[in-house]
């Protein structure tokens, strides 16, 4: 650069400048260039500050095959220890001790702390992410054998008993009683759980302090005793029967809490900008929360009901108390037992038969098969954004103005027509940026 | 010269806005009332079991309502042994799985790993305690045996009725034991505390963080001294909220351990006790005052878990990386 501007001494910007004067700089340039690298050869070779040496995975796998022939040796010969697990727990301890004394052969102290804390650090997040995934691929698989046959999905267990072949009976029932309980729940804290939110980030004082700090206080109910509370209370003293109202209720006590706080938090995320925007423009308390605050936090809300009705859906103790037991199909949510998921699963598995165990385990998979659904919806919900949605919006109408002016270029006829139209058009359709800036 | 008079600001507000209020705190109200009517509830029928039992409720171990003799020792004991069990188990199990998200993970597969934490967050119960009582129980008992021979000098760890001579010692002393129900605890509550632990770390400072790699500091070197002591807060207040989570499961719980009534402070051994499987066991054949000793037990859980909670969110509140998490 600063050969650009030592070559002009009329002090013309660079910008300005004619064509034969740059070639004439980017000639001398090169010049310069060649000339310096004739003096002296100077070859740097960049340095590599990450990535995997040959020698890390080299004292890698030498740890490897040692602790494992170590493990081998101890347990067969010195100290009888069998089953896989105390095997795996000594190779492992045996792992990294042998990779800190390798490291440390040709390495400082701290180089050496860091290794090994790396190598705990990525085994504790590989046992934990693999139990988890065997924990769902143990009940898939004991659960697969019940799922190929139609029936498991279109029929109830009042024909099939524990010692029916799995071509028998099914879980329609219980499907069933889980989506009636949870629509109902959903019916009761949609409403009451964003009101009360509205209410704790919109109308702020001592009162709506007190709310939150009980709603917070109430999260910590565990799920069984909101379970006892209905019984004790809708059972007990109104004299209800089980039945599917009651379990709705008792879920709607335990959801109640966590969706008022999660909505809570995504709707004081809404920048403050925004609100003050809106009434600064004049609109009343009102149209700020429904013509922005909710348009704004609509995902946010969303993801925050779908999460409560995973809990809700998956919870079985407060079922337990409150549903009662059946086993044919009850669709009346105000008489008679009605079963859910979980609570099919719970009782499936206390039978000693496998087929019955086969049912629970199937059951089970439904159940999270129902979970991954919400929770995928949540996540596509939750991923789009008012920001992302505008920006898909804006270019959506920058590609039709592009098909549109190429359009016209081909037909000059048209475009005499529509040019008045264009300019209006374009001035109107892109609030995208300011959008995005709040994001 | 005139003297300028602050106009005064009336605050009138519209008819839709006075209605949008009303409801809003209507809602609160609603809620308000829902939540202290089930304190309140819970409260009352809990005095009638306790102002008749009094002190002894909380020094009985055996639970028998109708007879006058019963208590929560024993099972208050093996509630928090599970909890503790699950705690020290899950603890550094999720430091590791949210430092590797936030800190080792390759870029391309870190959100992948942050949704499947929690969705493990949002996996039932239930299916938990089916791998735990068709999968691990049975695989367990090796782990549980060598323990407790080569262990069994602490109380904890010892078992009764181990002969360490047989080759070939019953596995079913090892079934059903406190320690079983606390690993699947503990794996129910991991992604939990994973999820915040994750949050705090990914909010440690950039520039702090930079600071310490450009003073020569190891990746180790920057965790222990930025990101670790950045987050501490919200690693005590995460493994807090999953402790009272611990402490409130039930099924997964029920499905695993053999209810005993006495203080089991040996982990290993069959026979474990916990609060809310108590209540799912006992409340069908309960009498009212039945009920009303089991709403006792259960108020007593749920003072536990808030008091748990609230000293969670404070410190989680009054850390550096603040209330935001």
């Amino acid at each position: 650069m600063t050969t650009i501007l030592d070559s002009r001494p009329d002090g013309v910007p660079a910008v300005m400048s004619s064509t034969p004067a740059t070639t004439k700089v980017i000639i001398r340039m090169n010049d310069t260039d060649d000339s310096v690298a004739e003096a002296q050869p100077l070859v740097e070779v960049r340095r590599q500050t990450g990535g995997l040496r040959m020698i890390d995975l080299l004292s890698g796998a030498g740890a490897a095959v040692a602790s494992l022939a170590l493990t081998q040796l101890l347990v067969t010969q010195l100290a009888p220890i069998n089953g896989p697990i105390p095997f795996f727990v000594i190779a492992y301890l045996l792992f990294v001790a042998i990779y800190a004394l390798l490291v440390s052969l040709d390495e400082s102290g701290p180089v050496v702390r860091d290794r090994i804390v790396r190598v705990i650090v990525h085994s504790l997040a590989f046992s934990l992410l693999v139990t988890l995934a065997f924990v769902v691929i143990f009940t898939f698989s004991r659960g697969v054998q019940a799922l190929p046959h139609l029936n498991f999905f279109t029929q109830d267990m009042s024909l099939a008993g524990p010692l029916d072949p799995l071509s028998d009976g099914g879980v329609l029932h219980a499907i069933a009683g889980t989506l009636i309980q949870i629509l109902i729940a959903l019916a009761i804290t949609i409403p009451l759980g964003l009101t009360t939110a509205l209410f704790l980030s919109e109308v702020p004082g001592p009162f709506a302090r007190l709310v939150r700090t009980i709603v917070e206080a109430m999260t910590a109910l565990p799920s069984i005793v909101a379970g006892l509370f209905i019984y004790a209370t809708f059972i007990l003293i109104l004299g209800l029967e089980k039945s599917g109202l009651a379990a709705s209720l008792a879920i709607s006590v335990m959801m109640l809490p966590i969706m008022i706080r999660a909505s809570d938090v995504v709707l004081r995320l809404v920048p403050a900008t925004l609100k003050e925007a809106s009434i600064g423009l004049g609109a009343g308390q009102w149209r700020t929360v429904w013509n922005v605050i909710l348009p704004t936090s609509r995902s946010g809300l969303t993801t925050a009901i779908i999460l409560a009705t995973a809990r809700g859906i998956g919870e079985t103790s407060p079922v337990l108390l409150t549903a009662g037991f059946t086993a044919s199909l009850n669709l009346d949510p105000l008489h008679g037992p009605m079963i859910s998921l979980p609570l099919a699963v719970f009782e499936f598995v206390k039978s000693p038969e496998p087929t019955m165990i086969a049912r629970g385990f199937g059951t089970a998979t439904v159940l999270m098969a129902l979970v991954l659904l919400l929770f995928i919806v949540a996540r596509v919900i939750g991923g789009q954004t008012l920001a992302v949605r505008e920006r898909r919006r804006a270019r959506l109408v920058a590609l039709r103005r592009v098909f549109t002016i190429s359009w016209l270029l081909r037909n000059p006829l048209a475009a005499k027509v529509a040019v008045g139209a264009a300019p209006a058009d374009t001035g109107l359709d892109d609030p995208a940026p300011i959008l995005e800036e709040s994001e | 010269m005139t003297v300028d008079i602050p106009r005064k600001l009336v605050l009138r507000r519209d008819p839709v806005d006075r209605t949008f209020r009303g409801v809003a705190r209507g809602g609160g109200i609603a809620v308000l009332t829902i939540m202290l009517l089930v304190g309140v509830f819970l409260a009352f029928r809990a005095s009638q079991a306790l102002s008749s039992d009094g002190v002894k409720f909380l020094t009985v171990q055996d639970w028998d309502p109708d007879s006058g003799k019963f208590g929560i020792a024993a099972v208050l004991v093996g509630t928090v042994l599970i909890a503790l069990v699950a705690i020290v188990i899950a603890f550094p199990l999720a430091t590791g799985t949210a430092l590797y998200i936030t800190e080792y993970a390759p870029r391309q597969i870190r959100q992948w790993l942050i949704s499947l934490v929690d969705l493990m967050a949002a996996i039932p119960s239930v299916v938990y305690g089916l791998w735990g009582f068709f999968f691990l129980q049975g695989n367990i008992t090796p782990i549980s045996r060598w323990i407790s021979q080569n262990f069994g000098w602490i109380p904890i760890f010892s078992v009764t009725g181990v002969d360490p001579n047989d080759p070939l010692p019953t596995s079913t002393l090892y079934t059903s034991s406190t320690f079983i129900a606390g690993i699947v605890v503990a794996f129910m509550i991991t992604p939990i505390i994973t999820a915040i632990m994750r949050e705090v770390f990914a909010q440690a400072p950039l520039g702090e963080r930079e600071g310490a790699l450009a003073l020569g500091s190891t990746q180790w070197g920057m965790i222990r001294s930025v990101v670790l002591p950045f987050g501490r807060g919200g690693m005590i207040g995460g493994t807090m909220l999953g402790l009272g989570r611990a402490l409130g499961e039930t099924i997964a719980v029920y499905m695993i351990i053999s209810p005993v009534f006495v203080i089991q402070t040996h982990i290993l051994q069959n026979g474990a006790s916990s609060v809310s499987s108590l209540i799912a066991l006992r409340y069908g054949e309960a009498s009212p005052f039945g009920l009303s000793a089991l709403m006792a037990a259960g108020l007593t859980l749920f003072v536990m878990t808030l008091v748990i909670n609230f000293a969670a969110s404070s410190i989680v509140a009054r850390s550096r990386s603040g209330a935001s998490s």
